[in-house]
């Protein structure tokens, strides 16, 4: 009995003194005087433009691993071929790489006197792009990929002998079954977009105004003393991570907790 | 021996068991028979430890174990779907009692050679659980519940995941053990002719109380209750009255005491055969003949017989 | 698979053979571009092996190895406890709790740091101050790593035959044998999955640990903040070097963990 007890309390205890203790304080401090001067911090020229990148990285990683990663998952659980293991751990990869590597590997490629530099690549938009990309590729395979093997290829078979297409039976068989998966991936991959930081920092040059994310605005003001500033940028990434957040849990695949 | 006086046992509104009381002789071998939710694995496990009483008290060899957990109790427990340690091998498994409680390592070794001889698992001491059939599971199931010699051995369904065949195996090699080892033993089943099979004494229950607790014959005999009569064999009701089919006499001619009915189905199981009679107010029933008694008759579908009971049961109250 | 539904009955006019082609193409295309070319001018780049030998690389490679390990000991037991408790255990606002596992995955990195800095930094309310100290780079490492360890434990916990733990009880099993001998085995797979997949984060983070550490050489700066410096200092080759150490370092223990967990499982079921 006591046991219980104990290990309740230092469950949670962990929790809050490592979570919920920092993130509250946070927001303590931010809305300490008022939403006004929050809200005057985080409507600055150069923090609406950091959003607004950052808002733009996400708006077009996110669709772009959508669509890859089902045609992905599609590709590795549907039909063998020679290197589909390679390419399912290939798809992990990011998982496993610290972001500064991945920002190295894209700065060497892409930057002056790489491969297929040359461009206006990094340094730039573009170069933070690639990189949200890759940072946030694996998360919707990763989701859809057990789906589709669970619910096997017999519901498939059965629409192709009733005369579907491939694409008509993509559309009324496979896709519904995958539909909450792809859901979920498409969250957890909007979450990673949204909060990338090591690989667009050195990627982007961090010129201010211009190629400045918004988690990289969030270290420039901090690094400029202006914690009001801080603050408020991180106070609006942690909304949006908290609104990701809810989402997720309501997606989420049900299991391990009564 | 055990004893269980008063338990009451609520899972939320549900009431599993209510106000039970029941003793079970040492060195039997009794059986608990009831349909599912008649609290038989409740009362199985209350008197394990492992489930909790509202209300009563367990006695174990006079003693009141009634607060204390399963660990000291000396019970041994026999799970329906086996409870295998599945990351443990089969001596594992067996030898498990035996190693929390630091015996020395030549005493294991003899003690779980001996189970292993005694269930017939000898050459599978290496194997895991999974590799085992439901049968072998079962039996190193008891095996390991033997091995730290409990005072009482309890087993829940013990055969109830098995096929047919298998379970009337186990079930004779049970009795024939316990012939032998003379532990007190309680078994839950709801199939009554394994009841009757195996066990001394049967404690028929139904919806949390005990109807009946009787050796089988008596219980078939003389069933307590309509409850009973029902669940521990066939049984005609004409109204009031109970007739085993058995214990229905057909005849050719009427003679005044009887009732016409019309042969609707001839069954033939083996030896017997089962006779399915409408009578003439409509209502069905059926008689249990020999064949011989059948060809006798020379029975045929359609045909008009007369019905009589050679025995019948009413019960009052 | 599919190719024998194409055989059977296809409807005149479809081009089925269309989506499986279009399907592994585009893929290998778009791994291709984006993860393929990069890693491969990375390990191309690495000339300045002398880059890692210097005392600062090596500092900053022990420092990591060294705080990435004991991140994923301690996750190894607060992420069983929490997994414990979410599982087992029943009080109000347990979903709360559920869903607040899940927030380091969601929460930007530098955002998770600012808030570790802010209430254990130089401005503490609570006399807290681990900036520019291991312990604040440990702290953040936690942060980040919390949900692994809980989300591999979770749903084996869950699915665990509870009888078993009855059958050793009517054994004679106490609590904690129980636990030792019935239920950690059972979980320990989970456990190193989890416990891999911490270590690899840890190992990489950056965004969390770059302004609590305060990255002073030789006592707080992690290899993914020296290449960083490497970097701004124009040395992509040292940084690339160090970065290529790293990865074969992960990648060993990485596989090292997987053939643990093997090992596990074997004599498991």
């Amino acid at each position: 009995m006591v046991a219980k007890y104990a290990l309740r309390f230092a469950s949670l205890g962990y929790l809050a003194v490592l979570l919920v203790a920092p993130v509250g304080f946070v927001f303590w401090r931010t809305f300490e005087h008022g939403v006004g001067p929050a809200w005057d911090a985080v409507t600055t020229p150069d923090a609406l433009h950091a959003l607004k990148v950052t808002l733009i990285l996400t708006a077009i990683a996110v669709p772009a691993n959508t669509i890859f990663g089902v045609l992905c998952a599609l590709a590795i659980v549907r039909h063998r071929y020679p290197g589909a293991g390679v390419v399912n751990a290939v798809v992990d990869l990011p998982l496993a790489l610290s972001p500064v590597v991945v920002g190295l590997a894209l700065l060497l490629l892409y930057g002056r006197g790489g491969w297929l530099g040359g461009h206006e690549i990094v340094f730039a938009l573009p170069g933070m792009v690639l990189a949200t990309i890759f940072v946030s590729l694996p998360f919707v395979v990763r989701e859809v990929v057990p789906v589709l093997r669970e619910i096997g290829t017999e519901q498939e078979q059965a629409a192709a002998t009733l005369g579907a297409s491939a694409f008509q039976t993509f559309r009324r068989v496979t896709w519904p079954a995958i539909r909450y998966a792809t859901a979920y991936g498409v969250v957890l991959t909007t979450a990673r977009a949204l909060g990338e930081f090591g690989a667009v920092s050195v990627v982007s040059g961090r010129l201010v105004g211009q190629t400045e994310s918004l988690t990289l605005y969030v270290q420039d003001r901090y690094q400029a003393f202006d914690t009001t500033g801080a603050y408020a940028a991180a106070v609006l990434l942690a909304l949006l991570a908290v609104a990701t957040l809810l989402l997720m849990t309501r997606l989420k695949p049900k299991e391990g907790i009564r | 021996m055990i004893e269980a006086r008063g338990i009451v046992k609520c899972f939320g509104a549900f009431t599993a068991l209510d106000g039970v009381s029941v003793d079970v002789p040492t060195g039997s071998l009794t059986a608990l028979l009831g349909p599912s939710g008649s609290g038989k694995s409740t009362l199985l496990r209350v008197i394990a430890g492992l489930e909790q009483p509202d209300a009563g008290e367990v006695f174990l060899d006079g003693e009141d174990v009634t607060r204390r957990p399963p660990q000291a109790r000396g019970v041994g427990f026999v799970f329906q779907h086996y409870a295998a340690f599945k990351h443990m091998t089969v001596w594992d498994n067996i030898a498990f009692g035996l190693t929390i409680r630091r015996r020395p390592r030549t005493q294991i070794k003899q003690r779980v050679s001996e189970l292993l001889d005694l269930v017939q698992l000898s050459g599978l001491a290496k194997r895991y659980p999974a590799q085992l059939s439901g049968g072998q599971r079962q039996r190193m199931g008891l095996a390991r519940a033997l091995a730290v010699d409990p005072k009482v051995l309890l087993l829940d369904e013990p055969f109830g995941a098995l096929d047919a065949r298998v379970r009337k195996e186990l079930r004779l090699w049970l009795r024939r053990l316990h012939d032998e080892t003379h532990t007190t033993t309680v078994i839950v089943t709801h199939d009554q002719e394994e009841a009757m099979d195996v066990a001394d004494r049967v404690v028929v229950m139904n919806a949390g109380r005990i109807e009946q607790t009787a050796p089988p014959r008596e219980l078939y005999d003389n069933p307590a209750n309509e409850f009973v009569m029902s669940f521990v064999g066939p049984v005609n009701r004409l109204g009031d009255t109970f007739i085993r089919p058995h214990d229905v006499e057909l005849l050719l001619e009427p003679n005044g005491s009887t009732q016409e009915a019309m042969v609707q189905r001839l069954v033939h199981l083996g030896f017997e055969v089962r006779v399915e009679l409408v009578r003439d107010d409509g209502e069905t029933m059926s008689a249990q003949l020999t064949r011989e008694q059948v060809e006798a008759l020379e029975l045929q579908h359609g045909q008009i017989v007369y019905v009589r009971p050679t025995r019948q049961t009413v019960f009052t109250d | 698979m599919a190719a024998n539904a194409e055989t059977l009955s296809a409807a005149p006019g479809t081009r089925r053979s269309l989506a499986p082609g279009l399907s592994i193409g585009l893929s290998t295309l778009y791994l291709s571009v984006i993860v393929l070319l990069p890693l491969a001018a990375l390990s191309w780049k690495a000339h300045g092996w002398g880059a890692i030998s210097t005392s600062q690389a090596t500092a900053a490679l022990r420092l990591t190895l060294g705080l990435s390990l004991a991140v994923a000991l301690v996750n190894a037991v607060a992420g069983t406890v929490i997994a414990w408790t979410l599982v087992r255990d029943r009080f109000v606002g347990q979903g709360f709790v559920n869903a607040l596992v899940d927030l380091p995955f969601a929460l930007p990195t530098i955002v998770a740091g600012l808030t570790l800095l802010a209430l254990y930094g130089p401005k503490s309310p609570v006399g807290i101050n681990a900036a520019f100290t291991r312990w604040g780079l440990l702290l953040a490492l936690l942060f980040v790593t919390l949900p692994f360890v809980v989300r591999t434990v979770q749903p084996v916990l869950f699915e665990l035959d509870r009888e078993m733990e009855d059958a050793a009880a009517s054994l004679g099993a106490g609590r904690f044998t129980t636990f030792q001998r019935i239920i950690l085995p059972s979980i320990l797979p989970a456990i190193l999955s989890g416990v891999a997949l911490a270590f690899a984060r840890a190992i990489g983070e950056f965004g969390a640990v770059v302004l609590i550490s305060g990255n002073l050489p030789f006592k707080t700066e992690v290899v993914s903040v020296y290449v960083f410096g490497r970097l701004e200092s124009g040395d992509s080759g040292g940084a690339a070097a160090a970065s290529v150490v790293i990865l074969l370092i992960s990648f060993g223990v990485l596989l090292a963990i997987g053939a643990l967990r093997r090992w596990v499982m074997r004599h498991g079921r």
